[in-house]
């Protein structure tokens, strides 16, 4: 399995690229603050660019930080940005457990000391009908699972995030179970596009973007791409997720962006990609079809939405 | 103070302050200041301000019953064409904005989508109320036929409210504190029916 050269750019393109994003203070301020593990690296927006698909812009880094879905920090789109402010993401842990050799709790900062951070330009699409373009930095979910050294038996990779309502303020309301759940089948988890993503634009991972660390699975609606990761468990049994447990007629397991699967609120079929006036057509699996399409060969994905 | 006259003399200047909110967000959206998603955000904010007004006109009603505020009752007709004029707007950023005049997309959208069922029969409904909204036309129908007719606000603000309920992903709260006043106000109407003929004996 390949991944499309045009959709990403090698980390070495531009190690030595120490280009400030138009030399905003704030990210220079937190450049000095950061430490050097956290292999987190400015650079020049054109450097994204060039590995776009022709019909895709980057969106700014002011729309992807402002229009969130982190029910953590409130229900509207621009609680996140407003209300993460608090949210204390160092020192950061990631506890290993369920059917691995070993369970064990690693520090984030050794995760990353093990790991080769990568540019990943990605189409996100949420299952709300919108769209964006993001740059992340971040690294393949499967180098982690190897160093997690699961056994053979373990077929699903479940993620909980961090509960902690007093930084969290929209965990002090029961909106949805805390913590979010998210979960993963062991072969879309080890396929070469799914990220655990710990920056983007080249900044650290803002908080309202799911800092420390957070999955990115192009491929499926957003709500997969559980934020804010404190812990991965291997499982033999398909795990329970957030909103397949709150809503199980409306959202399922696997969540594959699918234009001809409708959901019962938002027709899948068009999308509105932000910063765009008239809708676009939704790609199957979000234009990832090439990628990911032989892992769901057998299964009838009407049923398994 | 609560006399028809300063209610009517007050007219005016509600007027304004309802028809504003529509100008600015006009503005802001030409301009590029509704935010990152600024043709979602126009129609929440419509819809949003549709229902409030809806809700208003039954509040009007209810506070008429208290005798110093009988007065209140002549707002009530602006009120309710404000709410019109805005469920007009959310209903055309809809159609045009949002999907642009694409019919078939929007027609199976109405069938299939239960809170666009919910939000479109709303809409509906209020056609019939608006267009009677003249004292001509309560002369033509005759009170009676007319004050029918006007019953059908009661549907109309409950589909409107669940429209609002279903939309919401998780975390019903407003939508609840809404459905809560009309449901209130419901109750005081039956309760003011079931007291009534008893007092007329």
């Amino acid at each position: 399995m390949k991944i499309l050269g045009s959709e990403i750019t090698p980390y070495n393109t531009y190690l030595n690229r120490r280009k400030f994003i138009k030399g905003s203070l704030a990210s220079a301020m937190l450049a000095t603050v950061t430490s050097s593990a956290f292999a987190n690296h400015e650079s020049d927006p054109s450097v994204y660019s060039k590995n776009l698909n022709e019909n895709d812009k980057l969106n700014s880094y002011e729309e992807i930080t402002t229009y969130n879905n982190f029910y953590e920090f409130g229900t509207h789109k621009k609680h996140p940005h407003l209300n993460s402010g608090n949210f204390k993401t160092r020192p950061w842990t990631i506890k290993i457990d369920g059917l691995v050799k070993k369970p064990q709790t690693f520090d984030l900062e050794k995760i990353l000391s093990n790991v080769t951070i990568e540019d990943r330009v990605y189409r996100l699409r949420c299952v709300e009908a919108w769209s964006m373009v993001i740059p992340w930095q971040g690294f393949q979910l499967s180098e982690l699972i190897k160093m997690a050294e699961p056994f053979s038996s373990a077929k699903y990779v479940q993620f909980v995030t961090v509960f902690r309502p007093e930084e969290m303020p929209g965990q002090q309301k029961r909106t949805i179970i805390w913590p979010y759940r998210e979960g993963l089948r062991m072969d879309e988890a080890m396929n070469p596009l799914t990220i655990l993503a710990t920056g983007l634009y080249g900044h650290e991972m803002p908080n309202q973007n799911g800092a420390p660390i957070r999955l990115v699975v192009p491929w499926k609606y957003g709500f997969k791409s559980i934020k804010s990761i404190v812990e991965i468990r291997f499982l033999d049994t398909q795990p329970e997720t957030s909103w397949e447990t709150l809503a199980p007629w409306e959202y399922g397991f696997y969540a594959n962006v699918n234009p001809n699967v409708n959901h019962p609120r938002w027709s899948q079929g068009t999308e509105r990609r932000i910063g765009e006036f008239k809708r676009r057509e939704t790609l199957m699996f979000n234009g990832y079809e090439k990628e990911v399409a032989h892992l769901y060969k057998d299964l009838d994905l009407t049923k398994f939405y | 103070m609560f006399s028809t006259r300063n209610f009517n003399r007050s007219k005016p200047i509600l007027f304004i302050l309802i028809l504003f909110p529509s100008l600015l967000w006009a503005y802001q959206f030409v301009t590029g200041n509704l935010g990152v998603n600024p043709i979602e955000k126009l129609m929440d904010e419509l819809g949003l301000m549709a229902l409030r007004l809806i809700i208003i006109t039954l509040m009007i009603t209810s506070l008429s019953n208290i005798k110093t505020l009988k007065s209140i009752v002549v707002l009530r007709r602006m009120i309710g064409l404000f709410a019109f004029y805005y469920v007009c707007l959310h209903f055309s950023t809809y159609i045009v904005l949002d999907h642009f005049l694409d019919m078939k997309f929007i027609i199976q959208d109405i069938i299939k989508r239960p809170f666009i069922t919910f939000g479109f029969i709303s809409f509906l409904f209020l056609i019939p109320l608006a267009s009677t909204s003249t004292n001509n036309m309560i002369k033509r129908l005759g009170f009676k036929l007319w004050k029918k007719i006007h019953y059908l606000i009661y549907p109309v603000a409950i589909l409107a409210s669940m429209h609002f309920y279903v939309l919401v992903r998780a975390d019903k709260t407003e939508p609840v504190i809404y459905m809560g006043i009309i449901i209130l106000l419901l109750l005081h109407r039956i309760f003011k029916r079931l007291t009534r003929p008893q007092l007329a004996q």
